[in-house]
């Protein structure tokens, strides 16, 4: 679960004892997922590798964050920007559960509405996506403008 | 089978099945046939028109006084809270504590659907932004059954602005529930949407593209024209450039199917020249007049007198 550099003695990135780990995000996801879940949790500690070496897609991103389990939501949510994510619930240094994130029907708050004529952005108010997988790319439908965004539109409203 | 619409909203066309459609078409039918002056007596519909738009809520306060109702509301934002930076769902959670119905208009989209969060009473979507008007498109659906007693298997073509119009959005976007052909004729700067022609394909809807329609007139039972709206363009020479691209005349009417049927969700410019109103194919007026039926029809539904 750590990533390592080429001395195994030399740890780059410290194991937690109690927590959540998010392994496997594409490189350069790993900040757009730490605002996906609402900005860094106050009062806990956060660890963010970039650009890790990774097996299976050559380079990867890895959060850690310490003395927090994320919830099912919280997980999905993760889905819709990083599909093959892991996340590992640790307590006492062991991964107790792992958790693969499935794309959510709906989501509220974290994205911005793209579209600069949709009510959301003109009221106080939590906006409301409903989530589709088109040809295996995750898309996203404004509940209230209607107006349909592909994962790279939406990437930019996080 | 009766579908209860006693307090729904009619938010979006893709809110309603063929089922909700087909009733909202009978109750208007219904109403123009045999009126009801008195059915929704001592019953309040507010207009709220936060854009202004005559035709549009004329209609509705027309349909509501034609069924014995009473109507409050305002015309134009700039006389409501709104312009005192009220939010719309403060305004709307107060205007449902007054009226029965709210019909509404608003520039910004998903505007009728955030309104509908805010209060328990019905809410007609009157247009918000370029996204829904579904008081149009079942106007429109009710026109082309009266016209050609059928909704399946017609060849409708429509012309002009495909790109920012809304009632040629959710009116191809009904077809869902009522298979025909579609000609899409546009030029190529206001095409139809791909979010919208997607639906069309995902949904086996079949349709063709083109960019002239004098070689199609001959097939068409349903020429629905629109006009090119000059508001909905951020840059006024590409509006300058497209603004005269279609215009029907009645010259350009011979050969056509005798049922032919021109409409226009109107107000036309110059897409319909003049000489075509004395044609027997002009239906766009009548048109405007069903609106009025189909708006009776919603308001009875909604607020639980007919079903």
């Amino acid at each position: 679960m750590t990533a390592q550099t080429n001395n195994p003695k030399e740890i780059r990135v410290q194991a937690i004892k109690n927590g959540t780990v998010i392994d496997h995000l594409p490189a350069g996801f790993g900040l757009l997922v730490i605002k996906l879940l609402g900005g860094m949790p106050a009062r806990k500690i956060v660890t963010l590798g970039t650009n890790l070496k990774s097996y299976a897609r050559g380079t990867k991103d890895l959060i850690k964050i310490e003395d927090r389990e994320l919830t099912k939501n919280e997980v999905d949510k993760i889905a819709l920007i990083a599909p093959n994510a892991t996340i590992n619930i640790v307590r006492d240094y062991r991964v107790i559960k792992k958790i693969k994130p499935h794309l959510p029907e709906t989501i509220k708050g974290a994205i911005s509405c793209p579209n600069p004529r949709c009510i959301t952005n003109h009221e106080a108010m939590t906006t409301m996506f409903h989530a589709h997988t088109n040809k295996k790319q995750v898309a996203i439908l404004c509940h209230y403008c209607e107006k349909q965004f592909s994962q790279e539109e939406m990437v930019k409203y996080i | 089978m009766t579908i209860s619409f006693e307090g729904r909203d009619i938010i979006s066309i893709k809110d309603l099945t063929r089922d909700d459609i087909l009733t909202v078409l009978r109750i208007a039918k219904q109403l123009k046939e045999k009126p009801q002056p008195t059915l929704l007596k001592n019953h309040v519909l507010a207009t709220l028109f936060f854009e202004p738009s005559t035709r549009t809520r004329l209609s509705f306060e027309t349909a509501m006084k034609r069924l014995g109702g009473t109507v409050i509301g305002f015309a134009d934002a700039n006389v409501s809270s709104a312009s005192k930076g009220e939010t719309l769902y403060d305004s709307i959670r107060i205007i449902g504590n007054y009226a029965d119905v709210i019909a509404m208009r608003h520039p910004l989209e998903g505007a009728a659907r955030r309104a509908a969060e805010a209060t328990i009473k019905p809410i007609l979507n009157g247009g918000d932004g370029a996204n829904q008007h579904p008081t149009q498109t079942l106007l429109d659906l009710f026109t082309i059954h009266e016209t050609q007693h059928k909704l399946k298997n017609l060849h409708i073509a429509l012309v002009g602005d495909l790109k920012y119009g809304r009632t040629v959005h959710s009116l191809a976007q009904s077809m869902v529930h009522f298979p025909c052909h579609l000609h899409l004729v546009a030029p190529e700067s206001l095409a139809m949407p791909v979010h919208i022609v997607h639906d069309l394909k995902k949904n086996h809807i079949s349709f063709s593209l083109h960019h002239t329609f004098e070689n199609i007139l001959p097939k068409l039972d349903i020429l629905y024209m629109t006009r090119i709206q000059k508001e909905r363009f951020s840059d006024l020479l590409e509006y300058e450039r497209e603004k005269n691209t279609y215009v029907i005349t009645a010259a350009m009417l011979t050969g056509v199917k005798k049922n032919l049927r021109i409409l226009h969700p109107l107000p036309r410019v110059n897409e319909i020249h003049p000489s075509v109103d004395e044609t027997p194919y002009a239906y766009y007026f009548e048109q405007a007049e069903n609106g009025v039926f189909v708006r009776q029809a919603l308001l009875a539904l909604v607020l639980g007198k007919l079903s």
